[in-house]
């Protein structure tokens, strides 16, 4: 069996920002009761032991746990390499500094778009100028720096601009993401999904900047799978290379896998090896075993491992049906309708989005 | 405004070393060595390690290719270098001239 290299832990959904693409689950007050610090900690340990060595601190909002420098220390001392991904709320310069000599390896900032009142709306909250402090803070203190910029109809028009931006600010990554859709984003995908055109002009600015910057800074573009022939070998396979534990200790084969009618398994039930090797849910959709026509004969089985199975769950009601953005699927007509709507004019100009929720307040521990 | 593109490690005299954010470590788990960059583990075959754990950014590629000879059978300068190059391409390994 393989071993995971990394473990994605959203430590909680509590989170400052509002984005209409959030990927959180849409009932967030349901995991109120977060791992402790010691939880966290032999989750750390367990999970060094079964193979992993990346760790990528999320949420929500990572930094609203004010042990995040206690976990970070720890999982430094077991190993693993720390990644913190955070909107940079929170990270004022006494935290960071307190990252720093915890030994936190790297840090993703998100940004929402090039200019505050377009990126404040987004996120559905006044952030924009934090991020560019805290990022320019992040490079003074010498980590590298990815930003971290998810696309959609209303900002990816911008992407010259973005990358000027990240290049201004001395980012050694930018991850320039479509939105997945999933959760909030998936809730109000008509108002997200851009047209043929707007991702046609993003590739031409993309192309030209890895060009202009190779070397100095890495430029990673991941295209709306609507839009691709082939569905996103989702996470690498089913329970193949990563694995994600939730805020209550819950552990998904991916972060959106909760979506899915498959049994509950949590780190308060069982160790982390356990869940990975034996548990049904990592099981279920493991290999290619399980997989229908037209995958289970298609010679990319092993490449792409039938795409998403949250993604063909949302879309045709069967967690074991082909990914339905690829062109082979049988349900393939329902991403076809969607792109169709996003590119029909005129768009809806004020398509009403649901912002995803500010949280409850996380239960005191 | 031109641009540097990655370096190529085609000169002897460069002294490679490990990016600051890259680190090489063995992995228990695999009993392999593997390299942590920020979003990949890139797991390293014994000679790829071997190469790797001597990038100290004093000794030059020249020098690294003439430690490697003395401990493996047969050790291809374009091999070490067209591995180094790909690392470099990618950031994970830097150099300093001279």
């Amino acid at each position: 069996m393989d071993r995971p290299f990394g473990l994605l832990a959203e430590l909680t959904y509590g989170c400052p920002l509002h984005c209409s693409y959030c990927s959180n689950p849409l009932d967030l007050a349901a995991y109120r009761d977060e791992l402790t610090t010691s939880e966290w900690r032999r989750v750390l340990s367990e999970a060094r032991d079964l193979g992993v060595l990346q760790l990528h601190l999320s949420g929500g909002e990572p930094l609203l746990r004010r042990d995040l420098a206690e976990i970070v220390h720890s999982a430094g001392e077991l190993g693993l390499y720390t990644n913190l991904i955070t909107s940079a709320l929170g990270l004022t310069a006494r935290r960071a500094e307190q990252l720093r000599a915890a030994g936190l390896d790297h840090v993703q900032i998100s940004v929402q778009a090039d200019e505050p009142i377009l990126s404040d709306r987004l996120a559905g909250t006044p952030s924009f100028q934090h991020k560019v402090t805290a990022a320019r803070l992040v490079k003074e203190l010498g980590w590298p720096l990815t930003l971290n910029v998810v696309l959609h109809r209303h900002n990816i028009d911008r992407v010259d601009r973005v990358l000027d931006l990240a290049e201004e600010l001395g980012a050694d990554r930018i991850e320039l993401a479509n939105t997945q859709y999933y959760g909030w984003a998936l809730r109000n995908r008509d108002g997200l999904l851009p047209s043929r055109a707007q991702l046609e002009r993003a590739e031409v600015v993309v192309r030209a900047a890895r060009e202009r910057m190779r070397g100095r800074m890495e430029v990673i573009y991941v295209l709306p799978d609507y839009y691709s022939r082939y569905p996103k070998p989702c996470m690498g396979g089913w329970g193949r290379r990563q694995l994600t534990v939730v805020p209550d200790g819950g552990v998904l084969p991916c972060p959106t896998a909760h979506t899915l009618p498959l049994p509950r398994a949590s780190v308060r039930e069982h160790s982390l090896a356990w869940i990975w090797e034996r548990s049904e849910l990592f099981q279920r959709f493991r290999g290619t075993n399980w997989m229908p026509g037209p995958c289970r004969t298609c010679d990319r089985r092993d490449v792409d491992f039938g795409g998403c199975r949250c993604q063909a769950f949302q879309l045709t009601g069967d967690a074991a049906r082909t990914d339905p953005v690829c062109h082979l699927s049988p349900d393939h007509g329902i991403v076809a309708q969607a792109v169709q709507a996003a590119n029909e004019g005129p768009w809806p100009r004020d398509t009403v989005m649901t912002p995803r929720l500010r949280r409850a307040a996380r239960r005191s521990r | 405004m031109p641009s540097p593109g990655p370096t190529q490690m085609t000169d002897g005299a460069l002294r490679p070393r490990l990016a600051p954010h890259v680190r090489l470590t063995f992995d228990p788990a695999r009993a392999q060595h593997v390299l942590l960059t920020p979003e990949a583990v890139t797991v390293l075959n014994s000679t790829g390690a071997a190469i790797l754990g001597l990038c100290d950014g004093e000794r030059t590629v020249t020098e690294i290719v003439a430690e490697l000879r003395a401990r493996y059978d047969r050790v291809e300068n374009d091999e070490v270098q067209l591995f180094l190059d790909r690392l470099a391409a990618r950031r994970y390994v830097v150099v300093r001239h001279g």
